[in-house]
C-alpha cells in the first residue's frame, strides 16, 4: 500500500469515528448544547479538556520551538501546564458552582452590569477568533502534506467535519469527539517518541530517555547535544537565560492566559459537582502532561537526529552531499518547509549558526553561509520519517495533527457561538426567546462562526504569527483578573471591574502594537522589536502578566473610591464560594 | 450567626490552603526552574542540571501533584464544614 493510501485510511477512519459520534450525540436542549447536559464524568471531562486545550501549536509547533531554543523555550512547557493549577484553585470550582452557561454571563451577573458582560464578550471573541485562525491553518498544512490536496480543499473538508458534530451536538457532540480525538492524538505523538527514544538511548520512556546516555557515543544525551551544537556555532542547548525577568513574565503570561481562556473554562461547566470540577482539572493535566513530558524529549532527540543526518561523521567532518540526502528531506523540500541553497558550491549541505562570532571558524572550513533552513513546525510531523519508522506511523501522525487542530477549533467555536447566542441574543437583544429559539440561534451562530473561521483560515491576516501572543495577552490581562476578583473580593464593584478590564486590555494591546505595528499593519511600529528597545527588557509577548497586574490595581483602586456592590451581589459571591447547592443550578 | 462563622472559617481554611499550594507552584517553576537555577547548577541530572530538569519535567509533575492534593484536601474540608454537595 502506498504512503498516500495509508494516510488516507487513517484520516478517513478517524473522521468516520467523529461523524459517528456526532449522529449518536445530538443535542436536544440548550443545556445539552452549552454544557453537554452537565453530567460529564470528571475523568472524561479531563480527557476532553486535554484535547480541547492541546492545539496544533502543542502538537505540531511546541517540540520544534523547544528544539530550536533549548532551555530558553521551557517557558512553553511550564506556562501551558502551570495555568491548570490556577484554574483548579482560583476559578473552576466557583464558576461551576455559579452554574450558568458562559463566562461573560458570570461577569455580567457578578458585576450587575450589561456593559461588563459586553466587554467580556468582546474579549472572548477577540481571544477565540485569533486562536481559531491558527487551528484552521494548522489543519490546512497537515492536509496538504499528507493527503496531497491543496490546503484550501483540506480546510473545507475539515470545516465540513467540524460542522457536522459541532452544529448537531454542540458541547455534547464536542465532548465525546474530543475524547476520541485525544486518544488519536496521544497515540500519534507517543509512538514515534518511544521509537526515537529507544533508538537514541535504549530507554523506551521518552522523559527518562532525555536524561539517559546516548547509545552511539556513550555520553549523556544532553551533553552530547550541547557539544554538537557548540561545534556549529549555536549556544549550548541547556544554556541559561540572562534575562530572567522576561522569562519569568513570559511564563506567567502563558499561565494566567491559559487559566483565562474561555473555551477551557466552559469545559468545567459540564461536570455534575464542584468537587468534580477540582478533580477534573487534575485529570486534564495528567492527560496533557502525557504529551508535555514527552515533548522536550522529542525536541532534543529530533534535533540531534537532524544534525547527525547532516553531519554523518560528526560536526567536525564534512557535511552530507546534497545528492545523498534522505527521502524525507526531498518530501519536505516539495512543501517549501525545508530549503537548501548551495552557497559555496561544494554540493554539500552545511547547516550552522550564521552569526559574526562564528564567521572565522566557518570561513576556515570553507563555508559561505548557512545553506539549510528548516521550518520548526515540521519536526514532529517529519519525526517518523527522520527516524525511519514504518509507513503506518506516518499515517498516524497525519490523523493526530488533524485531531489536535480540529478538537481545539471545535471548543473555540463553541465558546464563540455560545457567547453570541446566549450573551448577546438571549442576554441583550431578545431576552424572552424560547429554549427552542435559543437552540436554533446557537446552531446558526455556530454555523456562521465555522464559515468565518474557514474563510480566515484560507486568507490568514498578515499578523497570523503574532496571534498566539495576542490571544494569551488578552485572556491574561482582561478575563482572568475579572473572574478572580469576582470570586475572591466582595468589594470590587461594577465600575472597578469594567475600568480594570479596559485598562488591562488597552495597556496590553498598546504595548504589543508599539513593537509589532498598530493593528499589526506593517511599518506602523513605533520602536523596533528588539530586546534593547523593550521596557525593562520585557518583550511584547510577555506583557500579558503586566497587563493583568494593571487590571488588578485599577479594579481595586476604582472600587475603593466608589460605592460597594449591593447586598444581593455580596450574597452571590458567598454562594459561589460554598459548594452546597450546585446541583440545584443544574437539572439533575 | 453560627452558620456565618462556620462559613467564614471554611473560606479562610480554603485561602490558607491555596496560598500554601501557590508557594510550592511558584517555587518549582519560577524558583527552581528559572531564578534559582544558577544556584542549583552543581546538582547534575543526566547530562544537565537540576534546574533544567525542573524546567522540562519536574515542574509539570509537581503541578499535577498539587492539583490532586488540593482537591483531596478541599473535598475533606467541604465535609468537615458541612458545605459539601449531597
Amino acid at each position: 500500500m502506498s504512503q498516500f493510501a495509508i494516510n488516507l485510511l487513517f484520516v478517513c477512519g478517524s473522521f468516520a469515528i467523529y461523524i459517528g459520534i456526532a449522529i449518536w450525540s445530538r443535542a436536544a436542549s440548550t443545556k445539552e448544547f452549552y454544557v453537554a447536559g452537565g453530567g460529564v464524568h470528571p475523568v472524561v471531562n479531563g480527557m476532553a479538556t486535554a484535547a480541547d486545550w492541546m492545539s496544533a501549536a502543542s502538537f505540531i509547533s511546541m517540540a520544534g520551538l523547544i528544539a530550536a531554543g533549548g532551555y530558553a523555550n521551557s517557558t512553553y512547557l511550564m506556562g501551558w501546564t502551570g495555568g491548570y493549577v490556577l484554574l483548579a484553585m482560583l476559578l473552576a470550582p466557583y464558576l461551576r458552582k455559579f452554574g450558568k452557561f458562559t463566562v461573560p454571563q458570570f461577569i455580567g451577573d457578578r458585576f450587575y452590569s450589561s456593559s461588563a458582560r459586553m466587554v467580556a464578550v468582546i474579549c472572548l471573541i477577540l481571544t477565540s477568533v485569533t486562536y481559531v485562525i491558527g487551528q484552521m491553518t494548522g489543519a490546512g498544512v497537515a492536509f496538504s502534506r499528507f493527503l496531497e490536496v491543496s490546503s484550501n480543499t483540506g480546510l473545507i473538508i475539515a470545516a465540513i467535519v467540524v460542522f457536522f458534530y459541532a452544529v448537531l451536538g454542540g458541547m455534547k457532540g464536542i465532548t465525546y469527539t474530543q475524547v476520541a480525538q485525544y486518544v488519536v492524538l496521544i497515540i500519534a505523538y507517543t509512538i514515534p517518541a518511544i521509537f526515537i527514544s529507544l533508538q537514541l538511548t535504549g530507554n523506551p520512556i521518552p522523559p527518562l530517555g532525555l536524561f539517559s546516555d546516548h547509545v552511539a557515543s556513550g555520553t549523556p544525551l544532553l551533553a552530547k547535544l550541547d557539544s554538537v551544537v557548540r561545534e556549529l556555532g549555536f549556544q549550548d542547548y541547556t544554556a541559561d537565560v540572562p534575562n530572567k525577568l522576561n522569562m519569568t513574565l513570559f511564563t506567567l503570561s502563558l499561565m494566567i492566559g491559559t487559566a483565562g481562556l474561555p473555551h477551557v473554562i466552559i469545559r468545567f461547566f459540564t461536570v455534575p459537582k464542584v468537587a468534580d470540577a477540582r478533580w477534573s482539572a487534575g485529570w486534564a493535566l495528567v492527560f496533557i502532561a502525557t504529551l508535555y513530558l514527552s515533548a522536550p524529549a522529542v525536541a532534543a532527540m529530533a534535533r540531534l537526529n537532524l544534525l547527525n543526518t547532516i553531519y554523518p561523521d560528526g560536526p567536525q567532518q564534512a557535511a552530507i552531499r546534497y545528492d545523498d540526502r534522505p527521502d524525507w528531506i526531498k518530501n519536505w523540500e516539495a512543501t517549501g518547509l525545508i530549503k537548501y541553497e548551495d552557497k559555496n558550491g561544494d554540493g554539500r549541505i552545511q547547516s550552522y549558526n550564521d552569526v559574526p562570532a562564528f564567521k572565522e571558524t566557518a570561513s576556515a572550513r570553507g563555508w559561505e553561509g548557512n545553506e539549510l533552513t528548516v521550518n520548526n513546525d515540521i519536526l514532529v510531523l517529519a519525526n517518523p520519517e527522520i527516524a525511519n519508522l514504518p509507513g503506518w506511523v506516518v499515517g498516524l501522525i497525519a490523523a493526530g495533527g488533524l485531531a489536535a487542530a480540529l478538537s481545539t477549533a471545535a471548543g473555540l467555536l463553541l465558546a464563540i457561538s455560545s457567547a453570541v447566542s446566549h450573551d448577546v441574543i438571549k442576554g441583550w437583544v431578545k431576552p424572552d426567546i424560547s429554549d427552542r429559539g435559543e437552540l436554533l440561534a446557537a446552531r446558526i451562530s455556530m454555523a456562521v462562526a465555522i464559515v468565518v473561521a474557514t474563510w480566515l483560515g484560507m486568507n490568514p491576516p498578515g499578523f497570523a504569527a503574532q496571534v498566539v501572543a495576542l490571544a494569551f495577552g488578552i485572556a491574561a490581562a482582561s478575563i482572568f483578573p475579572a473572574l478572580m476578583l469576582g470570586i475572591f473580593s466582595k468589594r470590587v464593584n461594577s465600575a472597578g471591574a469594567v475600568a480594570g478590564m479596559l485598562a488591562g486590555l488597552i495597556s496590553t494591546l498598546v504595548y504589543i502594537f508599539i513593537y509589532l505595528g498598530w493593528f499589526f499593519i506593517p511599518g506602523t511600529a513605533n520602536l523596533a522589536n528588539t530586546p534593547d528597545n523593550w521596557l525593562l527588557g520585557i518583550s511584547p509577548l510577555s506583557f500579558g502578566a503586566v497587563g493583568a497586574i494593571i487590571n488588578f490595581a485599577v479594579a481595586l483602586s476604582v472600587s475603593a473610591v466608589t460605592a460597594p456592590p449591593p447586598v444581593e451581589i455580596q450574597h452571590l459571591v458567598e454562594s459561589v464560594r460554598y459548594p452546597r447547592g450546585a446541583g440545584a443550578a443544574s437539572d439533575h | 450567626m453560627n452558620d456565618n462563622k462556620n462559613a467564614e472559617a471554611y473560606w479562610r481554611a480554603n485561602l490558607r490552603l491555596i496560598l500554601g499550594c501557590l508557594v510550592v507552584w511558584a517555587l518549582v517553576s519560577y524558583g527552581f526552574a528559572i531564578l534559582l537555577r544558577p544556584m542549583l547548577s552543581g546538582i547534575t541530572v543526566g547530562g544537565a542540571d537540576l534546574g533544567f530538569w525542573f524546567a522540562q519535567q519536574g515542574s509539570i509533575l509537581f503541578f499535577i501533584a498539587l492539583i490532586f492534593f488540593y482537591s483531596w484536601r478541599m473535598n475533606k474540608l467541604d465535609k468537615q464544614f458541612g458545605v459539601h454537595e449531597e
